[in-house]
């Protein structure tokens, strides 16, 4: 817990909590009032003391997905008023501290809203559509053994920048659930470009890029209509240029692979 | 996927379908404005051009085709589009925060439903003249003396009713949003944006709306007589 500090002035908010007994239940907001909030506290520490409170008077605590409370994991989850991630720039949830909120605040807190992150309980949600387009194509292969020579492969420095800022997304979904259309674009583009930038990643640059848009075609995510919500909350702030990127990355792919020469190779040397 | 159903029916190729057909028809509502501007020259002008359209020939309709083709693509996939983003949100958050969507983009369907239905009226009112039987003869006799149909008097007398002037202006107004957001989200779609000239690329999308708008709208405020200068540029 954080130190209290005696300048602090404690105050008072009422949480405002999507509560959803399992993914098929009914769920509905109930009111938590909080009373002496420490400014200092982070948003999932509050939520912790609230807790505390329902579990002393035998009522289940509410759910919600939190990991590494550093802002690197990409598991804290929370729609705060509205916004992914509440009202910070560049953070994720769990890097929001109540001295954002005032006294007499009410607090709504929701889950990620998108038909393709089921809710399984409260504030948790299933973000396996995450994982699923990443094993579509979100890798790369390599021979393993002995660790190469560093810079045996020259990178340029701007390449090199753009691909660190694509691979800083943590797969939190923030961008889906700030999308009007509940859209998986930011987080496909990040991941398709944090290859496609580099040498490593040409080989199945094509194969790559084709695979993740399937994949998150199937799994119900809505289309990209350039209104750049996501990018908003993004707390990484990686750009929607990605988006800009990978539209065009896919349409290169789909010409390149359609009119690629077909190789007589395969047949067997006789 | 072949190319063809990639298109169709990946998410992105429906966007690049969207903002391709939205960029033919950008062109095209800028070379017709351009073409109306001619009202304000002496009706031998707009007669003429309107002689060497038809005179196009096959070429005219096969370019007529190719628009409505645009126009069926455009309004297909933007229906397939919405249907798919409802879907993709069954439901909705308890509070709605918008942290930069623009009005114009979050209303481009009911914007376009209105351009559509314009659109139907204008080519009734203007192009097939229905309950103008008069439009389509040939009354006008240019200086080298063909004689063509009188585009300009149509033009005078299609925006001398006031309930017809108005629904255009409504019309090119709700187009010119429409665009406010397409000009700049078509050239994100294309993969052709980033923010090193986004800025300049707004900035344009706002002038070209507010010039498309203004332009278009000056024809029928000078018909009707309520334009200071312009009104006396038209020849009764």
């Amino acid at each position: 817990m954080v130190a209290e500090k005696p300048s602090k002035k404690l105050f008072s908010v009422t949480l405002r909590v999507w509560r959803q007994a399992g993914p098929a239940a009914a769920g509905k907001f109930v009111e938590y009032p909080a009373a002496n909030v420490n400014p200092d506290m982070s948003f999932l520490e509050l939520i912790d003391v609230v807790n505390d409170g329902l579990t002393v008077k035998g009522d289940e605590p509410i759910a919600f997905a939190h990991d590494c409370r550093e802002g690197i994991c990409g598991t804290c989850s929370c729609t705060i008023n509205g916004k992914p991630h509440g009202p910070g720039h560049g953070i994720a949830t769990c890097q929001l501290y109540m001295r954002s909120f005032q006294e007499g605040d009410v607090i709504t807190v929701e889950p990620f809203r998108a038909k393709a992150f089921p809710i399984q309980r409260d504030l948790v949600t299933d973000r396996a559509a995450f994982d699923k387009i990443q094993q579509a194509g979100g890798f790369i292969s390599v021979r393993t053994g002995a660790a190469p020579d560093a810079n045996a492969i020259p990178v340029p420095k701007e390449d090199a920048d753009l691909a660190m800022d694509a691979a800083s997304c943590i797969g939190c979904g923030a961008c889906v659930a700030a999308c009007k259309n509940a859209s998986a674009m930011l987080f496909v583009a990040a991941k398709v470009s944090q290859f496609g930038l580099l040498p490593q990643g040409q080989p199945e640059r094509d194969r790559r890029v084709l695979a993740m848009v399937q994949t998150m075609d199937e799994a119900g995510f809505g289309n990209c209509t350039n209104q750049y919500e996501c990018s908003a909350v993004c707390p990484k702030n990686i750009t929607h240029d990605f988006i800009a990127r990978l539209n065009r990355d896919y349409v290169a792919a789909l010409f390149r692979t359609r009119f690629q020469p077909v190789s007589n190779a395969g047949g067997g040397g006789g | 996927m072949n190319l063809l159903a990639s298109l169709f029916q990946s998410s992105i190729g429906k966007k690049l379908l969207m903002a391709f057909t939205g960029l033919v028809l950008f062109g095209f509502v800028t070379g017709h404005l351009v073409g109306n501007l001619q009202i304000f020259l002496p009706p031998e002008k707009i007669n003429a051009y309107g002689l060497l359209l038809e005179s196009l020939g096959g070429a005219l309709w096969l370019i007529r085709l190719f628009l409505l083709a645009c126009v069926v693509i455009h309004i297909w996939i933007a229906i397939q589009l919405t249907i798919e983003n409802r879907a993709a949100r069954p439901t909705g958050y308890g509070v709605d925060h918008t942290s930069r969507a623009t009005l114009a983009s979050r209303v481009m369907a009911r914007t376009g439903i209105v351009v559509l239905a314009f659109l139907v009226f204008h080519l009734a009112h203007f192009t097939i003249r229905i309950g103008h039987p008069e439009w389509s003869e040939h009354s006008y006799r240019l200086a080298s003396g063909t004689a063509v149909r009188d585009v300009y008097t149509m033009v005078v007398q299609g925006f001398s009713n006031v309930g017809v002037s108005i629904f255009y202006i409504i019309a090119v107004g709700l187009l010119s949003y429409h665009l406010s957001h397409g000009i700049v989200s078509m050239v994100q779609s294309l993969g052709l944006k980033n923010e090193r000239w986004t800025r300049g690329l707004e900035g344009f999308a706002v002038i070209y709306c507010w010039g498309y708008f203004l332009l278009n709208a000056a024809i029928p405020l000078a018909i009707l007589g309520w334009l200071p200068v312009l009104s006396g540029l038209i020849h009764r």
